[in-house]
């Protein structure tokens, strides 16, 4: 069970002025169950490759497999990998249409061509697990706060039940507490239903608290890959393509190159707590 | 005297059924007093759904406070031969870049404000020309926007804002889309028109870290200002900010963190170099 991208080329505009390569020989093994970030700037190719993930896109050149299946072959049921993998665009909340919330969670399902029953059992779950209460579930989803709205959002491609989820910065917009909760629901699902997750975020500090495994996109190739710790230690080649590592990664080689013996290679808040503390704990 | 001067601001959204008939009400401010002095930077933070957004509204006058009053620039905001003048004196630019540019050049979309205040041509250049400079994208002044990043975008807008040359210039979350190079420029494009251009500046905004170079913080909350001080006064209350849904930078709770775990870290750390500084006087 895994996603393989081999070679992947993609060009937008071919053959008119507006040519543009987004995606450069794109390889990627993504396992069952791994929960993976995308971190690049604006423009370095992270929407265009997760938007082949689930074949909306078909690259210009290379092949994409799907449980060892490829899936642009002629016969291959592209609708049902839709419903496995699913997508979870920047400000979902603005698909969000139906006039209950439990309306909408249940439009996904229904659409697979599920009974009425099963859809509402499905949405019931759904909602569940994205932490809404049950008491807004049969208000209008516009009345919502943006933070429930993309919870709403989310619920809705749950109740696919998708083997993986891939989320387009999901915590865009939101304020911190609003951010925190999403994340740790996220990170919850990722435990529980073992759905493989696969994030896209612009807050290092985030992805390095998450993720197991980091990929790195610039101009439209992987640049860096590995777990938070290794990308971070590359901080110098990430701010040259306009990233940067969490803010703890450069107190920690600023404290190391002071003479203070810390891990370098901390990325989370509670890596440098623990590092420093120990280390002013040998000391006495 | 103060810039802006707000009293017992009071906003609500009235919520009406079909036959007009009122089916809830909204505060979303509830006795807001703000002081703001020309030339300070100020900074408004507040979970989804606060108050910030309309407070911004208010500067303006695209909305008009149900109770309460408010100044700005000397000018009573409920005298309605007042609102052009307001309006030319605080400019505001909105969270999202692709819903303020209009024109399909980089410079005719800067002239647009001032030309829309009846600024003569000769005069209107100029203007495009130094506001374009002061955020740094003069070298786009003949690109098409919608070619330009998210960040170089949110820059376009504060200069269209900058050539209506206001004395004020409020920013609804102006970097909430934005990745974070783009951040950075738009923080330094702000930082630099309050520092060398004295231009009063209003920040909303949910990333803790942008508030840090800020002179005042005001925190709203269901509509109330439910704390207020500098950026070291605010963020030493970590667990405060976090009960309304607020966050410190990283740094700060890291050294609030191990200030906890029993280490002599002063209160209130926001840099980078004081928490290293701090821990190097400690070992």
């Amino acid at each position: 069970m895994s996603i393989i991208l081999d070679k992947i080329n993609y060009i937008y505009s071919e053959k008119t002025a507006y040519e543009r390569q987004a995606l450069q020989q794109v390889s990627l093994k993504i396992e069952d169950g791994e929960f993976i970030g995308i971190i690049g700037h604006t423009g370095s190719g992270k929407s265009t490759l997760i938007q082949h993930l689930n074949g909306l896109l078909q690259p210009t050149s290379g092949s994409i497999y799907y449980n060892g299946q490829d899936i642009y072959d002629e016969d291959y049921n592209k609708k049902e990998l839709r419903s496995k993998v699913g997508l979870v665009f920047q400000y979902p909340e603005h698909q969000l249409f139906e006039t209950t919330i439990f309306a909408d969670v249940c439009f996904g399902p229904r659409n697979q061509g599920l009974s009425k029953k099963e859809a509402e059992l499905r949405a019931f779950s759904a909602l569940r697990s994205v932490g809404l209460s049950e008491e807004y579930w049969y208000q209008s989803p516009f009345e919502l706060s943006g933070g429930q709205k993309r919870r709403v959002a989310i619920a809705g491609v749950l109740a696919m039940k998708p083997e993986v989820l891939v989320l387009d910065e999901p915590t865009a917009g939101l304020d911190p507490k609003g951010r925190d909760e999403i994340l740790e629901q996220i990170a919850q699902m990722h435990q529980k239903l073992n759905m493989t997750i696969i994030l896209v975020s612009h807050s290092m500090e985030d992805v390095a608290k998450y993720v197991n495994r980091i990929i790195v996109m610039n101009q439209g190739s992987i640049m860096l890959e590995g777990t938070p710790k290794e990308v971070f230690q590359h901080y110098q080649e990430l701010e040259a393509v306009g990233l940067a590592a969490p803010q703890v990664t450069y107190l920690m080689q600023e404290l190391f190159g002071m003479g203070i013996p810390v891990d370098r290679k901390a990325s989370t808040l509670e890596e440098a707590k623990a590092s420093i503390l120990q280390v002013f704990a040998n000391r006495e | 005297m103060n810039f802006i001067d707000a009293k017992k601001l009071v906003y609500e959204y009235i919520r009406r059924d079909e036959e007009g008939n009122v089916e809830g009400i909204l505060t979303a401010l509830d006795a807001v007093d703000l002081e703001v002095k020309q030339g300070e930077f100020i900074a408004i933070l507040g979970h989804n759904g606060s108050g910030k957004s309309t407070l911004a509204k208010h500067l303006n006058v695209l909305l008009r406070a149900s109770e309460g009053t408010l100044w700005v620039d000397g000018k009573d905001t409920l005298d309605e031969s007042n609102l052009w003048d307001i309006r030319q004196n605080s400019g505001m630019v909105f969270q999202n870049p692709d819903n303020q540019i209009i024109a399909s050049v980089v410079e005719e979309d800067v002239a647009f404000g001032p030309e829309n205040i009846g600024v003569p041509t000769d005069e209107i250049w100029k203007r495009v020309e130094k506001s374009l400079q002061s955020v740094g994208m003069l070298q786009y002044r003949a690109h098409s926007p919608n070619k330009l990043s998210g960040g170089q975008k949110q820059r376009v807008a504060i200069a269209g804002v900058m050539a209506m040359e206001p004395k004020c210039i409020v920013l609804d979350e102006p970097t909430a889309m934005l990745d974070p190079n783009g951040r950075k420029e738009v923080l330094s494009a702000i930082e630099q028109l309050n520092q060398k251009k004295g231009v009063t500046v209003i920040l909303i905004t949910h990333y803790m870290e942008e508030v840090v170079h800020a002179h005042k913080v005001y925190v709203m909350d269901h509509g109330k200002v439910v704390m207020q001080g500098t950026p070291r006064e605010i963020f030493s209350q970590v667990e405060t900010l976090k009960s309304y849904r607020l966050d410190v930078p990283q740094i700060t709770l890291l050294a609030y963190e191990l200030g906890k775990a029993g280490l002599n870290i002063p209160k209130g750390i926001l840099t980078r170099q004081e928490l290293a500084e701090a821990l190097c006087q400690l070992y």
